[in-house]
């Protein structure tokens, strides 16, 4: 079998009603070897399904993350991961060795006991967005309302935006996320003016520095200020539509499953359980390579599916049941090998400090619709809800 | 059991840190791994072994 033979699996797709991850994973990692799909754009690609499999992709390599090479598989029609050239220092899409250089550079910034130091001013920004949401009267969208506002407030303290300027930041990245309500030319807009922004942010810090992850970034030297520029919106784009995500698919499910709330082991169970970043580990062979006894040839396209691996019988028990008691953390929901999520110890404090704060404060919240049918995001690269109603 | 760890593999992601705080912690300068106590026992050897699970670099190896 090789990969350019007609007759491929369709991709997979998320549809509306239907549970998450597909049915379909669970097939997919019954049969043997790879499955050949057809992406939207037309081009072949591989999926890989198994949690081995999926671990030995994310580790080989010989498998590449350069969105440049011929073969890198674009799940998304339009746009997609953009290369260096687009913009430098989007360094998820750069391979070792040459990677390290920006991964060194800020992992002093996400080290558990950084974000422990941290976790204080979450606390505080967490308590504000409460404070705003109560303020709306008995009823808001959780979505815009909260889940989008908490990590965008967050990083940009963390980055050292001033405050003056939060509403600007915090209303373009939103726009970056409403894919329903906002156009391409929009977005493409609105990732401009970040861009921007950023520069002037980094002059501002090079001639004043602050106590923020900018200001030391720029003292270390290590990145040049456009590689900086590209490092920032890359912090601040990854962290931000997948945190509220799973924020808010997180309090959904802690409200069907009371008996979890205000238990901090719920947090890594909801990260493998809906793995939002289902489609976001893309990669290509660079040589020809084996995967779970399937060869796959130089410049082929494969995609290593996190929810399917994160739901694989043999590395989880009852894989689709909700339940914090089980040991998850080696669940691969902020992936694996070099590129494996370096904001994770953020995202687990946002979500431990949301849930802890939001139910406390806000007793009675309830999802103000029918469950089944929210909107649910079937059509976007990310997993998660358009909009989440809810009431208290 | 030993702990036996190879920085020069080490990506940061803190995993250790997070799983075995007792036996692992992130250096201040480089928030790469460091070995606080190299030869656990008892629940702190289980410790140990998820924490070389996963670890997402390989940078942590267990012998006996």
């Amino acid at each position: 079998m090789t990969l350019s033979e007609p007759e491929a699996t369709e991709f997979p797709v998320r549809l509306p009603g239907e549970s998450f991850p597909p049915l379909q994973y669970a097939d997919f990692r019954e049969q043997p070897g790879l499955i050949r799909s057809t992406l939207p754009t037309g081009s072949p690609v591989w999926l890989v399904s198994r949690y081995e499999d999926v671990r030995t992709v994310l580790t080989d390599r010989r498998i590449s993350s350069d969105p440049a090479r011929e073969g890198f598989p674009n799940v998304a029609r339009t746009g997609g991961v953009p290369t260096r050239d687009q913009i430098p220092g989007w360094f998820v899409g750069i391979d070792p060795p040459e990677h390290d250089r920006f991964r060194k550079a800020l992992i002093p910034e996400f080290s558990v006991r950084r974000i422990r130091q941290w976790r204080p001013l979450i606390q505080e920004t967490v308590d504000r967005c409460v404070d705003h949401l109560l303020s709306l009267g008995d009823s808001a969208d959780l979505v815009s309302e909260f889940a989008l506002p908490v990590p965008s407030l967050v990083i940009s303290t963390m980055l050292g935006v001033p405050f003056v300027d939060r509403e600007f930041f915090e209303s373009r990245t939103k726009t970056l996320v409403n894919l329903k309500t906002t156009t391409e030319d929009e977005r493409g807009v609105a990732v401009q003016e970040l861009l921007r922004y950023i520069g002037r942010l980094i002059k501002v810090k090079q001639r004043r520095a602050g106590d923020d992850l900018i200001s030391r970034l720029l003292e270390s030297a290590v990145l040049s200020p456009e590689e900086l520029t590209g490092v920032v919106m890359l912090l601040l784009i990854a962290g931000h539509e997948t945190t509220a995500n799973n924020i808010a698919l997180g309090v959904v499910t802690l409200l069907s499953n009371p008996q979890w709330i205000g238990d901090d082991r719920a947090v890594d169970e909801l990260l493998r359980y809906h793995s939002v970043a289902d489609l976001v580990a893309l990669r290509v062979a660079v040589e020809d390579v084996e995967i779970g006894g399937q060869v796959v040839r130089a410049g082929e396209g494969i995609i290593p599916l996190i929810a399917g691996a994160n739901h694989d019988l043999n590395s989880f028990d009852r894989p689709d049941e909700f339940d914090p008691g089980r040991a998850a953390r080696h669940h691969v929901a902020f992936g694996y090998g070099v590129h494996q999520c370096l904001g994770q110890n953020l995202v687990r404090a946002e979500m431990e400090i949301v849930y802890q704060t939001l139910f406390r404060r806000v007793p009675t919240l309830a999802v103000d619709a029918d469950v089944t049918a929210l909107p649910f995001k079937y059509d976007g690269t990310l997993f998660g809800l358009h909009e989440l109603p809810v009431r208290w | 059991m030993k702990i036996h760890v190879d920085r020069s593999r080490c990506v940061g992601a803190g995993q250790c840190a997070l799983t075995a705080p007792a036996l692992f912690d992130q250096g201040d300068d480089d928030g790469l791994v460091e070995v606080l106590d190299a030869e656990p026992d008892g629940t702190q050897a289980a410790a140990a072994a998820l924490a070389a699970q996963v670890c997402p670099s390989g940078t942590i190896t267990l012998s006996r």
